[in-house]
């Protein structure tokens, strides 16, 4: 749709093969978000392994929002919310709030970070990790009108910021190796 | 499709956003009001996932073996002479339990002891974790016909792990000993005193209740008791052991980091609805 508004003109109409490429480059941050997500969960058997889940998903949100927010719109941040609360055994809609709000201040700050390196969308990922983490924490306690230890979501914000980078290298390969619709 | 003008277009598309933001805290009120519609999409999505972690479990393990394997080449001659020393201690023991066995026959013959009825049980795989950041569960895939209920109890080799919570159509839910809303009536082996254990999240779940002028002695033995219809009595638990401030916790004899296989229990329980399920009856909010 965007890509006739964008260049008016007379154009080939789009074979079957074009359309499902065009397709496939569109889904592709998201479809690649929520493979990571299932692959999380599946049993290496390793310390902690649980706060994996939440610390990916935001990243690559956070990663696919900055870079290729055309590819996931907030209806498919909504979807990953709700997958993350499945997936993670929170009470439903805490993930999918968290995650709206790291979208939306990716939005805001995109035009900036853009033009930065990668150490400063590292840096402000880190206070959006640590937000995330104490939002969600906070909303647990809330919802299941529990204490929980405080220590986990320290864990898990200091994990998140951490695990960014590892994260980074390889989603920024293939953001460019998987070019956007529009870019060709 | 509706064609818009491009500035319509702009003003949806920013207001997308802050809708999506109220449908989240509406999705908690929902969540909230009606537990039982998570609880099911969890256990359909475990459903359909847990038969692609039960194939990845086998390379997946093989794997770690492998890894461990490496560890252990490291300390074999250690490791050995360790094994010897318990080998020897066991044996000590075993005679012991061996002439102890006899003679409990012997004196349960002589009193027209009634036996225990002996449980079913079946053996699931662990296939992935299911507590996530704030619970501690595991998720055992148990095959399509199974006949496991909610509130059957959970053991591995060596000691009680859970009870199972939610049961889906493949997948089970097994809520362990350690996470927060576990509490299960014990017994300290020794001096035969009730107490409660609960669970904290953490590696080792807290002893509370205990009565009065009775003091959980360290490396005391914890079974379960048959109080509140909940659990049989006498399945091993773990040892005490005290923290720093002196608060008494039980080291769980189970592998609860490392669970492969459990064994699901049906002792025909029915006195307490496992933690899980309780939260769902109406009134309790």
């Amino acid at each position: 749709m965007a890509l006739r508004h964008r260049n008016p003109g007379i154009r080939p109409r789009q074979t079957l093969g074009g359309r499902l490429d065009h397709a496939a480059r569109v889904g592709f941050p998201a479809t690649c978000t929520i493979l990571l997500m299932l692959a999380t969960q599946a049993p290496f058997g390793i310390a902690g392994q649980a706060i994996m889940l939440p610390a990916i998903t935001l990243a690559c949100v956070w990663f696919w929002s900055l870079f290729r927010p055309a590819s996931m719109p907030p209806a498919a941040v909504f979807g990953i919310g709700v997958l993350l609360d499945l997936l993670g055994y929170m009470p439903l809609g805490v993930s999918v709030l968290v995650l709206l709000v790291a979208h939306g201040i990716a939005r805001r700050w995109r035009r900036f970070l853009g033009q930065q390196g990668f150490a400063m969308t590292w840096l402000a990922f880190a206070p959006v990790a640590a937000g995330a983490a104490l939002v969600a924490w906070a909303l647990v306690v809330a919802l299941t009108l529990r204490f929980m230890p405080p220590g986990v979501a320290i864990f898990q914000a200091v994990l998140t910021a951490a695990f960014y980078p590892v994260l980074a290298i390889p989603l920024a390969w293939a953001h460019r190796a998987v070019p956007e619709a529009e870019a060709i | 499709m509706i064609r818009l003008s491009i500035p319509a277009r702009q003003a949806l598309s920013k207001l997308t956003l802050p809708v999506l933001v109220i449908a989240a805290f509406g999705l908690m009120l929902l969540g909230k009001a009606d537990t039982i519609l998570a609880e099911r999409a969890r256990m359909a999505l475990n459903d359909s996932l847990g038969p692609i972690y039960a194939v990845l479990a086998e390379p997946l393990g093989a794997i770690r073996k492998a890894v461990n394997d490496v560890g252990d080449m490291w300390n074999l001659r250690a490791e050995n002479a360790k094994l010897r020393e318990q080998n020897e201690y066991l044996r000590r023991w075993q005679s012991i339990a061996l002439a102890l066995d006899a003679e409990n026959t012997r004196l349960k013959a002589s009193l027209n002891w009634i036996p225990d009825p002996t449980a079913n049980y079946v053996t699931a795989r662990v296939v992935a974790d299911a507590g996530g950041v704030y619970a501690r569960a595991a998720l055992l895939e148990i095959g399509p016909n199974h006949s496991i209920k909610k509130g059957e109890i959970a053991l591995d080799e060596r000691g009680l792990v859970g009870r199972v919570t939610e049961v889906g159509s493949r997948t089970a839910r097994v809520l362990l000993i350690t996470d927060l809303n576990s509490r299960i009536p014990v017994i300290m082996e020794t001096s035969r005193a009730r107490a409660i254990l609960v669970g904290t999240n953490g590696p080792r779940p807290r002893l509370l209740y205990w009565p009065e002028g009775v003091q959980p002695q360290e490396g005391e033995r914890i079974v379960t008791s048959a109080e509140a219809n909940a659990f049989p009595a006498n399945l091993p638990i773990g040892t005490v052991t005290h923290t720093a401030n002196g608060v008494p916790e039980v080291q769980p004899f189970a592998l609860l980091n490392r669970l492969e296989v459990v064994r699901i229990f049906d002792y025909g329980m029915g006195g307490v609805t496992a933690p899980e399920a309780e939260r769902h009856t109406p009134g309790r909010h």
